[in-house]
């Protein structure tokens, strides 16, 4: 198959071939879902944006401390849900992206600006890159929160929850949610919200991330709680020294080789 | 893909356990019932209810359900009773197919009639419906014909408080929260925080428990589109079975006036 | 909600579900540890998070299943009328003593079988003592196929825990030259489950742990972890 130069974006050189095997029964290989609870509030001086921190394949638990709020740019971040894949490399490229923008304008990135961009770029890919994200910051004209699905529609709301855990969190927002709170009084009603997802929802579970955007000021808090500690174990499983039997023992040094006499490779 | 396969396919799907079990119905082999189609009973719910949700409190049971009866993505019948007294002690909340609910109803019926014909005083305590109810259940879903319903019984008898759930698989569970349908994804944490966080139903009062309840069915209403803003709610208590008449519960949409468009 | 992640509504009816959970047993010299842990689930949620799945069915036997609930429970019901003094009056009362548990393994095996072209959708372990007072525990498939083994896990984290077992208390442990005791077997199950629940989704909430000897069957319940 040829494979002319392209400028960059996906390679689909062997999408027939793959599309073909797929229908003789092949499987593709699963990519790693971060089943997950991702949530944001409007509060009084900005931004709440909050993650668990567990990565699911399947029926089991890739990464126990994982981070789903991802940085794009000094005063805006981003919580992914979907495909991990898909919401690291979308949220770094557009990352990159909104850097060089600053550099050519000499301007501080706005929300709108990400917001656009990403969803014009999931609108291109029709939803087969599964990222569906909750886009946080605050620039000239204020906090804003936004979220953005897979197919990149996106949504403006005060309050926003997405990912398996999204209903479990929503029911927090819902029951509990009001204008103009405090500060500390809105990290804790995510914090409510992402445990409700963490302890209802077996796609999510460990910790609670939260990342705080207000003027001129982020504050990053991995792991603001740890509901879930482990517990000590009840004996050490470290096999003693002499576990395995030693037959015998042979020490030989290495073999130096010279200048000029090297192998014959002809 | 024949009515056996299709029976067993959802046996195949899970990849986690014994590999022997992948040998036990080989799928490209033909089958031992090819040609012979069973008798194809399962239909699909054409009137459906939402969610039924439940908590126990101290001293009792509490349970709701709206009184919406959907046709599809149609609100047809708004006036609906989905809680059903079944005894003095008992109550019974259904998700799903109305019809096949309606079905139940007649048959829990006739049941508390015969029991009664004994005329020994004897009466029918939560857990013996609730295990007439689960075999019901099961037996229908095993001749392939279920009744297309989540039920949620709740009952009170000799001060022990009963909370029982049993849907169209013959599934079963108890416990001092319950949710169907929408509700075990958006109410069954409200529901489970609020009881967790006041150390378990016993330290839950009757207060609490309706506060509890009414916050659940306003959040339904907001997220579930196929919720009513009417409902019923049954308390189960110590001599006291009572189911109310429907009622709304005030709702908050101020927030919405100022949103505006979704992006640019 | 649409997030695109979230699970499709179920359309197709189907008999089974599948409501997770795990289950293990542990064949000591004089003893046998059967436990589970109690979490229900259904998808992504949890039904509740204490449903037992492991079932005293006499003074010597005790039945686990993991799988499809509703069959497990159906099954433990319908081996409880066959065996019982309480509720059946059949092996009980022609014998007039407990049934086995080699026999009561033997009985379980043909009621599987019974139902090989409609199954009963359970992964099931029995442990108790055999006639030597020995510990016992045997392992099914849902059709019935079941040998006896020292050690067992089934359920859905079979896989993380059957080789934790086997490299402590199996055949191919190391280290391992003098019999194990009930003590150090009860810390086994409790890291196994531990662990598990630290990996698999599905496994959580509470262990609920039989203890079979000469003198009875004792239980113990333990919490996990309920994320």
């Amino acid at each position: 198959m040829s494979s002319t130069k392209v400028a960059g974006g996906f390679s689909f050189e062997n999408h027939v071939r793959n599309v073909a095997l797929q229908n003789k029964g092949m499987a593709l290989p699963r990519a790693t879902k971060t089943g997950t609870t991702i949530a944001g509030i409007i509060f009084k001086d900005g931004v709440v944006l909050g993650a668990d921190t567990r990565a699911t394949e399947g029926p089991i638990v890739a990464d126990k401390n994982c981070e789903k709020i991802h940085y794009l740019a000094p005063n805006m971040y981003c919580c992914g849900a979907g495909t991990a894949a898909d919401t690291e490399f979308t949220t770094s490229m557009i990352c990159s992206d909104l850097e060089l923008h600053r550099l050519a304008t000499g301007r501080d990135s706005r929300v709108v600006t990400a917001l656009t961009m990403l969803k014009q770029y999931l609108f291109k890919y029709q939803g087969h890159i599964g990222a569906a994200l909750v886009l946080g910051g605050y620039d000239h004209s204020g906090p804003q929160l936004f979220t953005i699905y897979p197919h990149g529609s996106t949504d403006k709301l005060p309050y926003v929850t997405m990912g398996s855990g999204s209903l479990a969190a929503m029911a927090v927002f819902e029951a509990k949610w009001q204008r103009d709170m405090e500060r500390q009084d809105a990290i804790e009603l995510v914090r409510e919200a992402i445990e409700s997802g963490i302890f209802n929802d077996l796609g999510s579970g460990s910790n609670v991330d939260i990342c705080v955007l207000e003027k001129d000021k982020v504050d990053m808090l991995r792991n603001y709680a740890r509901p879930n500690e482990r517990g000590q174990k009840e004996q050490n499983y470290r096999f003693q020294r002499g576990t395995t039997d030693v037959l015998s023992t042979s020490v030989r040094n290495l073999v130096i080789v010279e200048e000029g006499d090297q192998m014959d490779t002809s | 893909m024949n009515r056996q396969d299709q029976l067993l396919d959802g046996f195949y799907r899970r990849d986690t356990y014994s590999p022997r079990v992948q040998d036990m119905y080989p799928r490209d082999q033909p089958s031992a019932f090819a040609g012979v189609d069973p008798v194809a009973h399962t239909q699909s719910p054409i009137v459906t209810g939402t969610s039924v949700i439940a908590l126990k409190f101290q001293g009792g049971v509490m349970m709701a359900a709206d009184t919406l009866a959907s046709y599809g993505s149609l609100a047809r019948f708004r006036d609906v009773e989905r809680l059903h007294k079944l005894t003095d002690t008992a109550v019974l909340g259904s998700t799903g197919d109305v019809s096949d609910y309606q079905h139940v109803q007649h048959m829990m019926e006739r049941l508390m009639i015969r029991e009664d014909y004994h005329n020994d005083g004897h009466k029918l305590a939560p857990p013996h419906l609730f295990e007439y109810l689960r075999n019901v259940m099961y037996h229908r879903r095993s001749k392939n014909d279920p009744l297309w319903n989540r039920f949620v019984l709740a009952g009170h008898h000799n001060n022990t408080s009963f909370l029982g759930y049993v849907d169209l698989q013959g599934t079963t569970y108890q416990s001092d929260t319950i949710a169907t349908g929408f509700g075990a994804h958006l109410a069954q944490p409200l529901l489970r925080k609020a009881v967790e966080s006041r150390g378990g139903p016993q330290n839950v009062t009757e207060e609490d428990a309706i506060k509890i309840i009414e916050d659940c069915m306003r959040v339904l209403f907001y997220r579930d589109a196929r919720s009513l803003n009417k409902f019923q709610r049954a308390t189960i208590a110590t001599d006291r079975l009572e189911i109310t008449e429907p009622y709304s519960v005030d709702t908050e949409w101020a927030f919405a006036e100022s949103i505006r468009g979704y992006g640019v | 909600m649409a997030d695109g992640i979230s699970a499709p509504i179920e359309h197709r009816y189907s008999p089974y579900t599948d409501n997770g959970g795990t289950i293990l047993a542990i064949a000591g010299e004089d003893f046998c540890v059967i436990a589970g842990d109690t979490r229900q689930s259904e998808g992504y949620s949890i039904n509740t998070r204490y449903a037992p799945k492991v079932f005293k069915m006499s003074n010597n036997s005790v039945l686990a299943n993991s799988g499809f609930h509703a069959d497990g429970v159906t099954l433990a019901k319908q081996l409880d009328q066959r065996i019982q003094e309480s509720t059946g009056e059949w092996y009980r009362h022609a014998h007039e003593k407990d049934m086995s548990t080699p026999a009561f393994a033997q009985l379980l095996a043909t009621t599987l079988y019974g139902k090989r072209f409609f199954p009963y959708y359970t992964f099931s372990i029995v442990g108790g003592l055999d006639k030597e007072g020995k510990g016992c525990v045997y392992g099914y498939d849902p059709v019935g196929s079941f040998e006896r083994y020292t050690c067992r896990a089934a359920g859905s984290a079979q896989n993380l825990i059957q080789p934790f077992l086997d490299s402590q208390v199996g055949i191919t442990a190391v280290n391992r030259a003098e019999q194990l005791s009930l003590v150090s077997v009860i810390r086994i199950v409790k890291d196994a489950f531990t662990s598990a629940t630290e990996r698999d989704i599905y496994t959580g909430d509470f262990i609920e742990m039989f203890i079979i000897t000469q003198e009875g069957v004792e239980t113990q319940l333990h919490p996990l972890k309920r994320d």
